[in-house]
């Protein structure tokens, strides 16, 4: 091969090195600009109607002042319920299948419909527990609303939980099992508190991710326009609040969905940052 | 010593030891004896009629090429295998003479008295203190006192006390490798076992923390019967009493360690302590 051949080749490559370089940067810049305009957006209008009757009022009527304080409180008791049911069930879930079944054909079945379950439309969820809870007691309820999100949450966590599992290496449980641990103390002692961050990452996630959720509640929960603890009521939350006053034609609604959406984002943001912090730490101490 | 006539023992079954041990082979008892051990991974036989003595307080090495069997004779004496499902083994291993592979063995209570220290050092995702007290609280209920001086004597006679007396509750992932393996060392012997399994305990560590392991072993010999895996000859040859040569899934040659390596009855063991192969 000749000198100039090379060079020649090399030139090319050059040119092809910077093409490719050059499209990535767009690519990311045009997904940069997106996310920016959005949430540019989003803090701009939120922030310019945030006030303190956000959190100390109820939902208006349309054409009068007031606030958000019965959805965020909706919001926050189905999320805190939904998280505390599907947790636990979730994380032993991915427990047996990371510990106890693993290379079964049910853990394999269980991945599998789990997965499905991870990918299903959030709507799906919604009409499923409408047709088993909804229709038969004649009215939407908060309890429906917890057993949607539930739902929901409950694939992330198995999936996180069984993930992380994973991870932890088999030199530690021999070494638990040769000191005669038996084998739930070697998972509960050993492998949660070595898989701790990762499983805390993973329930932060879910919980990020039911927090916005609006089609599941549309059909469960529905709304309220009053303040309202019954569990066994239609109960108000933020996603659907801000999903019916977005689209109204009144202006005060239109501006309190903004701060809606505001609130749903900064709870999420934290959430997610909360789950990179640990997720660094974790990093940090291996 | 106990009855062997019905032992088979290979050939170069424990040559007379001409005192150059601390204790006259008369005195020593047979802890553990292996008699005619099979060990499958699924279909394939890893371990092939395998038949040795290991003697109470002693050390006894495994020395052998890569995939020979050692580590794997080694899980058997804990029955380490257990956990997965398609290992097993036949033949005996008698404990005190008591046959452990036999069913109905309590698995849990056999691996508190026989502990098992890793190649990798494998501190447990909690505080140095809490790594030592974890395996002392399974089998004993024991006052707030009574296990910080248990923490202590084990971290004493590991050599580990004064490096880390100052952070006992900073956590065991902190530590240096070797310090790391000294306190899996000081976990083991925290929970008081009768046997210390040691598999290839040095080889992820520096020259200066295998030195100090070495010692260990040398110290802990006094109250425990030690058995070492080690790809290391100037190791086995350092810190074991006896050796045994293994060789594709069989037992080459066993003895004192003096006469493995320095009169080797068979060609094979030769060879590989001079290095022709392995």
């Amino acid at each position: 091969m000749s000198a100039t051949q090379t060079s020649s080749r090399y030139k090319r490559r050059k040119v092809y090195h910077y093409l490719a370089m050059a499209l990535a940067f767009i690519a990311t810049g045009m997904g940069l600009l997106a996310l920016a305009w959005i949430l540019g957006t989003l803090l701009w209008k939120g922030f310019g109607s945030l006030s303190w009757d956000v959190f100390s009022q109820m939902t208006p009527p349309p054409g009068e002042s007031g606030g958000l304080l019965n959805a965020i409180y909706g919001s926050l008791v189905q999320t805190i319920l939904a998280t505390l049911v599907g947790t636990p069930i979730g994380i032993a879930a991915g427990t047996y299948m990371a510990e106890y079944g693993r290379n079964t054909k049910l853990t394999t079945t269980v991945r599998f419909i789990n997965d499905i379950l991870l990918s299903a439309p959030s709507i799906v969820v919604g009409l499923f527990v409408y047709e088993i809870m909804v229709a038969p007691m004649g009215h939407f309820s908060a309890w429906a609303g917890v057993a949607a999100l539930s739902i929901l949450i409950l694939p992330v966590v198995v999936r996180t939980t069984e993930d992380m599992l994973l991870l932890v290496p088999d030199s530690l449980r021999e070494a638990a099992s040769a000191l005669g641990a038996p084998r739930y103390l070697v998972i509960r002692k050993v492998c949660y508190g070595a898989a701790k961050a990762g499983l805390m990452t993973g329930v932060l996630l879910a919980v990020a991710r039911i927090s916005g959720e609006t089609a599941p509640l549309l059909f469960t929960s529905l709304n309220n326009q009053f303040w309202s603890t019954d569990m066994n009521a239609p109960m108000a939350n933020l996603p659907v609040v801000i999903f019916q006053f977005a689209l109204s034609p009144y202006p005060d609604w239109q501006k309190l969905a903004w701060v809606g959406a505001l609130i749903i984002t900064l709870t999420v943001l934290t959430l997610n940052i909360l789950a990179r912090t640990l997720i660094s730490t974790r990093k940090q101490q291996n | 010593m106990k009855d062997r006539s019905n032992i088979q023992l290979p050939s170069t079954a424990v040559p007379p030891d001409g005192g150059k041990h601390p204790r006259g082979m008369a005195d020593l008892k047979e802890k553990i004896s292996v008699r005619d051990l099979c060990f499958y991974y699924g279909e394939s036989m890893a371990l092939k009629h395998i038949s040795l003595p290991i003697y109470e307080k002693t050390v006894t090495a495994f020395i052998g090429p890569s995939g020979c069997g050692k580590s794997t004779l080694l899980r058997t004496l804990n029955r380490m295998y257990d956990l997965y499902p398609k290992q097993r083994a036949s033949g005996e291993v008698l404990l005190d003479g008591h046959n452990i592979l036999a069913g109905g063995q309590d698995l849990n209570l056999l691996r508190a008295r026989i502990g098992m220290v890793f190649q990798k050092p494998t501190p447990f995702p909690m505080s140095i203190y809490e790594n030592i007290a974890f395996g002392i609280r399974l089998y004993e209920k024991i006052s707030r006192a009574e296990m910080d001086e248990r923490v202590e004597d084990a971290l004493k006679r590991t050599a580990l006390w004064d490096e880390v007396k100052d952070k006992l509750h900073s956590s065991g992932m902190s530590l240096s490798g070797g310090q790391q393996q000294r306190l899996c060392i000081a976990r083991t012997i925290a929970v008081r076992p009768q046997v210390i399994l040691l598999d290839e305990p040095t080889s992820a560590l520096d020259p200066i923390s295998t030195a100090k392991i070495e010692e260990l072993i040398y110290q802990l010999k006094a109250d425990y019967t030690i058995v070492i895996v080690t790809h290391n000859m100037q190791q086995a040859a350092r810190v074991a009493d006896f050796t045994a040569f293994m060789y594709l899934g069989e037992l080459g040659e066993y003895g004192s360690t003096d006469q493995i390596f320095t009169k080797p009855k068979e060609k094979r063991t030769e060879d590989y302590i001079t290095g022709r192969f392995g």
